[in-house]
Formats: C-alpha cells, structure tokens, sequence
C-alpha cells in the first residue's frame, strides 16, 4: 500500500503539467480572438477604428505560445494568479474564488440528494429482486439517466409558472446572508443534478447488494435466525456500498460538467455560468482558468478515492 | 514474427459463427429481459421514424406559414406551429432523423477511436501503455461536458463537427474500457500460441483478440448512443451545437427559449422525444450489458438465472429423478 501510494503520488505533477498545457492550447485554436470581437462590436456601435497591435501587445499575445504558457505558468505558480480577463480587465483569481463555494454547494447537495434517493431505492430493490417493484424501480433509474436534466429544469421552472403563477426563488441569495433563503433557492437545482447523478448510483447499488446478498456469511446470518432488517442492513449492505464509494466518486466529474447547465438554467452565479459567459466572449485566460480548476478538483478527487478505496476494502491489494 | 501464414481456416470459423452469436443474444433479450426489449421497441419505432420522416412528415420541416405562426395545437398542425409557423410535429419527426444520425455515426466513430486507442495500448504494453494511459488520465480529469464546451467554441458549428467532436471525444474516454478487456484477453494461452506459431502482432489483435472483446465493444456501444443524442442536445440547447438550420431536439428546445411563457408546448414535445428515445436505447443498452457482462449478472449460476427459473429448474429436474427411479 505504501509503495502504492507513493508511485501513484509521483504522478501527479506529470498529469498536472500535462493538464496545465494541454488546457492552455486548446484554447488559442479558436478562431476570431478578442480582437476580432472588439473590432466587430466597436463597429456595431458605429465607431471606429482601433490598432491591432497595440491591443495584441497591451493583452500580452503578441509574443509566441510558448512565451505566453511559460507567463501563465509562472504567474499561476509564484502569484497564484490566472492573470486578467480580456474583455473585462478584471483579475480572474478573485472573480472565481468567489463563485467557487456556489458551485461547491450545488454539487454537494446533490450529491446528498443523489445519494439519498438511489441508496434506499436501490437496497429495496435488490432485496426484491425480479419483482414488479424491482422492474418499476429499475426503469425509473434509466429514466432518470435518460432524462435531459436542462429540460428537465426547463419545465420544472416553466410549467409551475403558467398554471399557479408560481415561480422558484431565481434572485440569487448568498448563503451567508440568509441561509434558509439560500437552500430553498438551491434545493430545486441540486435535485434536477442530483436525480440524474442517482440513476447509476441506484443501479450500482443494486448489483452490489445481489452479489452480497449471495455471500457464505449472509446465509450464516440468515441461519442465525437474525431479522431481514438486521441482515440487509448491519451485514449485507457494510460491505456492498463499498464499490458504491467509488463510483460516487467516479461521478464527481460529471457533477462537475452537469453543473455548468443548471447554473445557467437557474441563472445561478457560479463557475459554470462563468464559464458560459466566457465561452461566449472567447476570453481565453477564464476559459483555461475554469478547465485546470475543474481539472485539479477531479485529479485531487481521483487521488483520494485510489487511496482510500484499500483503506475501505482490506480485500484489495495494490502491488 | 513476420512468417508468411497461409492458413485461414481459423479465420473462417469465427466469421461464421458471428450470425449465430447475434442471433442467439437476441432471442435471449426478448426472452429474458421484457424491459430491454421494450427498449428495443422504442429504438426501431425512433428509427423509423427518422428513415421514413420524408413520407410521415405532414408538412416540409422548414415550411414557413408565416400568417399561422405560434399556434396551438390545431386540426391543421397536430403539435401547433413555431415562431415562423413552421409545423411543429414535422420538425420532431425530422428532428429523429437527426439525433439519430448523430447517435448512430458518433458513437460508431467514438467506438472504433477506443478500438485504436485501447487496442493498441493494451495490447503492446510497456512504455507505450504508460504514455498513452498518462494522456487518457489527463483528458479524463476534466470534465467531459466541459471539453465539449471548449472544443465546440473553437471548431464551426455543423452536424460533421459534431460527429467528430462526439466521436473523437466519447472515443477517448471509452479507450479505457477496451483496454482493460484487451488486457484481460491477452493473458489467455491462445494469444501465446498464436504468437508461438509466429503470427503477426497486428493478426494476433486482428484475428485472436478482438473477435473476444466483442461483448465490451457490444455494451459500449449500444451505452452510447443515448450518450451522444443527450450530449449533442445539451450543446445545442447552450447554443455550442449544431446550427439552427438543423432542427435537432436539442436546437428545437433551444429556440423554443424565447416563447416559453406564451407557447411551453414548443420545448415540450422535443423534450419528451428526446427523454423517451434515450430512455428506450438505455434500457436496451443496459439489458445487452446484463446479458453479455459476467460480472454484471444479476441471476443466480452461469445463465443468469432467475430464482423463479431456477426453483422451476430444480423441480423439472427432481420429477426426471423420480420418474427414472
């Protein structure tokens, strides 16, 4: 475990950089830079023209690609800085620092909500394998898979609004200012991502519980003469979520990815709805910002889950 | 390792069999699994739907009948009209057709991507298993969604990009899994023997290897196709996906944004054709995987039996026992 550990953690600075460049140049692909845009909108308003290269220079892009990561790098590493957004001139550091806990509670109360909806449903209907029950709960986890969670949000929002002239809080409120009021904004999005993160959730938990359930030392309990409950729960199911851990886990990027939609749904300040907006723009440095912050989020994720996963199962042994 | 090997009988055998194979899981689907084969229902119902949408479609999907634009349902138009008066109902017919363009030639083109990938590096091992697996590791910790995203702000908007941006994209993310299966298939003696007798690498993969991995190149493909359909519509609907010239669902809920209050039935419809088509390759995808992946059984012995079917097993088996005695 421990030589594990350690070859497993020297890894991480190679996949680190890997990242770092490789979400530096995606990014200078996209055709029309800033400039192109400036031009075009100072034209729209009817004014003028502007120098190319002074802005070039002024945005720091007139030097080559590799000038330009090693400065991005740099400023990253020694200032902690992602440098400045284009259009705004503002510093991105603390434009994303501030948005970060958003994103942060969002995931996380869907992650309780998915969690909460798939473990119990997922238990039952394994313990009544090849039921209806069992069919029905089965169907219901694909369907919550197969279910686009932006249209899914789209209605949930809509239809409440045309028929009682009901409508979900949308004005943002900060958690600090007034937490109740926060979590009843919240608690309509984190469901929308969460029910969609339980469908495989609900599934693996289900698959586990049978494999279990089949287990020598479940008969031995059953034989005991202990009751289903004491079974299910204190024996059977100890050891089924284990697999389960992981691959909650495992979900964390698509957490992460399903979050950029449903901030922009409910029009939610967050880093996705950042990322959006500079989409949008093509501002570059808090396009490459958002990728490496998800991306290391993921990576420390990832990190965490390897290691702890033969601290979880002593059956397991990393060579 | 470079000899000349002129016997191809082998080879003819499992081309053979390969008819029996499908067969064989299909029967089995429709036996087993009443909810995988309502999927499959659902799937040739959408796929009809999209080959045919010429015939079933009422009226041309961009058909602009500007003076009846924004209706409701009506005897003329059964789903109402759109912003240009444009029918509503052919626009979702043809809107299958689409979305299953996309999920069929993406995910064809994202399994023979993971087929390259995976194959060749599980497969050869070593130095160029690492290096591969370190790239695969870093495209997989961002998010794929996010990825997407990127990649379609910098590429121009059309359904080939898409296929390729999908495609490529899903291709890697899926490199793992055929990895692991060519791993695990390649510690099996007769991928030693065919080496010992001096067939090449590149007929070993061909010939030994790949033909054995068909169960997980089965699941992932059929797993992916809802993937692709949802992930084109997620774009579409963020306006990163295809062009409004090409009425998706996804690019129909998109434009559906701006009359919500006033016509909801515009983002309804597609919505629903879209849940419901993914739902059905779900289903389907997830049967397949039940019946081809061993470590996914949820039976009981070596068919995935079911208890009820065993308990009628056992008893078909003990009325022989007495009637022999």
């Amino acid at each position: 475990m421990g030589a594990y550990a350690i070859r497993r953690l020297l890894w991480i600075p190679v996949t680190v950089i890997l990242t770092t460049m490789i979400v530096f140049l995606l990014v200078r692909f996209i055709p029309g830079t800033v400039v192109d845009i400036i031009e075009s909108q100072m034209a729209a308003n009817g004014g003028g023209t502007i120098d190319r290269a002074a802005i070039l220079k002024l945005l720091g892009l007139n030097v080559p690609v590799y000038v330009q990561y090693g400065r991005w790098v740099s400023n990253i590493v020694v200032h902690g800085s992602f440098g400045t957004s284009l259009r705004s001139s503002q510093p991105i550091t603390p434009m994303i620092l501030q948005r970060i806990p958003l994103t942060f509670e969002l995931g996380l109360m869907a992650l309780i909500i998915g969690l909460l909806i798939s473990i119990p449903i997922g238990v039952y209907s394994a313990i009544r394998q090849d039921t209806i029950t069992d069919y029905f709960l089965r169907s219901l986890s694909i369907l919550l898979i197969s279910i686009p969670s932006f249209w899914l949000g789209t209605m949930i929002v809509l239809y409440p609004s045309i028929w009682w002239h009901w409508a979900p809080p949308m004005e943002f409120i900060p958690f600090f200012t007034n937490p109740i009021g926060n979590l009843g904004m919240m608690i309509i999005p984190a469901l929308v991502l969460g029910s969609q993160q339980s469908g495989s959730t609900m599934r693996m938990t289900r698959t586990m519980m049978l494999e279990t359930l089949r287990q020598d030392y479940i008969r031995t309990a059953w034989s005991k003469g202990l009751s289903e409950r004491v079974v299910v729960i204190r024996h059977a199911m100890k050891n089924a979520l284990i697999p389960v851990v992981t691959m909650v886990g495992g979900g964390i990027p698509s957490l992460v990815g399903g979050s950029v939609i449903i901030e922009y749904i409910f029009n939610l300040p967050g880093m996705g709805r950042l990322m959006i907006d500079a989409l949008n723009g093509r501002d570059y440095p808090i396009i490459s910002a958002i990728n490496l912050i998800m991306a290391t989020i993921v990576i420390a994720n990832n990190l965490f889950i390897d290691l702890t996963y033969g601290w979880l199962d002593p059956r397991i042994h990393y060579q | 390792m470079t000899t000349k090997n002129g016997n191809a009988a082998p080879v003819k055998r499992v081309v053979n069999k390969r008819p029996g194979f499908f067969f064989d899981l299909l029967r089995r689907l429709v036996l087993e699994k009443p909810l995988g084969t309502f999927g499959l229902g659902l799937i040739i119902v959408f796929f009809t739907m999209g080959i045919f949408s010429k015939f079933i479609m009422p009226f041309s999907w961009s058909q602009i009948h500007l003076l009846e634009r924004l209706q409701g349902p009506t005897g003329k138009y059964f789903l109402g009209t759109d912003e240009l008066g444009r029918d509503e109902l052919s626009r979702l017919i043809y809107g299958a057709r689409i979305s299953m363009e996309v999920g069929l030639g993406a995910t064809l083109l994202s399994t023979l991507v993971s087929i390259i990938i995976g194959a060749t590096s599980g497969f050869l091992g070593g130095k160029t298993d690492m290096v591969v697996q370190r790239f695969v590791d870093v495209y997989m910790s961002i998010p794929y969604f996010v990825i997407l995203l990127t990649l379609m702000t910098i590429l121009p908007r059309s359904l080939i990009t898409i296929l390729l941006v999908l495609g490529i994209g899903g291709g890697i993310a899926g490199a793992r899994l055929v990895r692991s299966a060519v791993i695990g298939i390649k510690s099996n003696m007769y991928v030693s023997a065919s080496e010992a007798v001096g067939s090449s690498p590149l007929r070993t993969l061909l010939v030994h290897i790949l033909p054995n991995i068909m169960p997980t190149l089965i699941i992932t493909f059929t797993l992916g196709i809802g993937g692709a359909i949802l992930a084109e519509a997620g774009l579409s609907f963020l306006g990163f996906g295809l062009p409004p010239g090409v009425p998706s669902w996804g690019v129909l809920i998109n434009s559906s944004q701006a009359y919500l209050q006033t016509d909801p039935q515009l983002a309804l419809w597609p919505g629903l054709a879209l849940s419901l088509a993914v739902f059905g390759m779900n289903m389907f995808g997830d049967s397949i995987r039940d019946l081809l992946d061993p470590r996914l059984r949820g039976g009981v012995g070596r068919y995935a039996l079911s208890e009820k079917k065993l308990k009628e097993l056992k008893e078909s088996l003990a009325g022989k026992v007495t009637a022999g005695k």
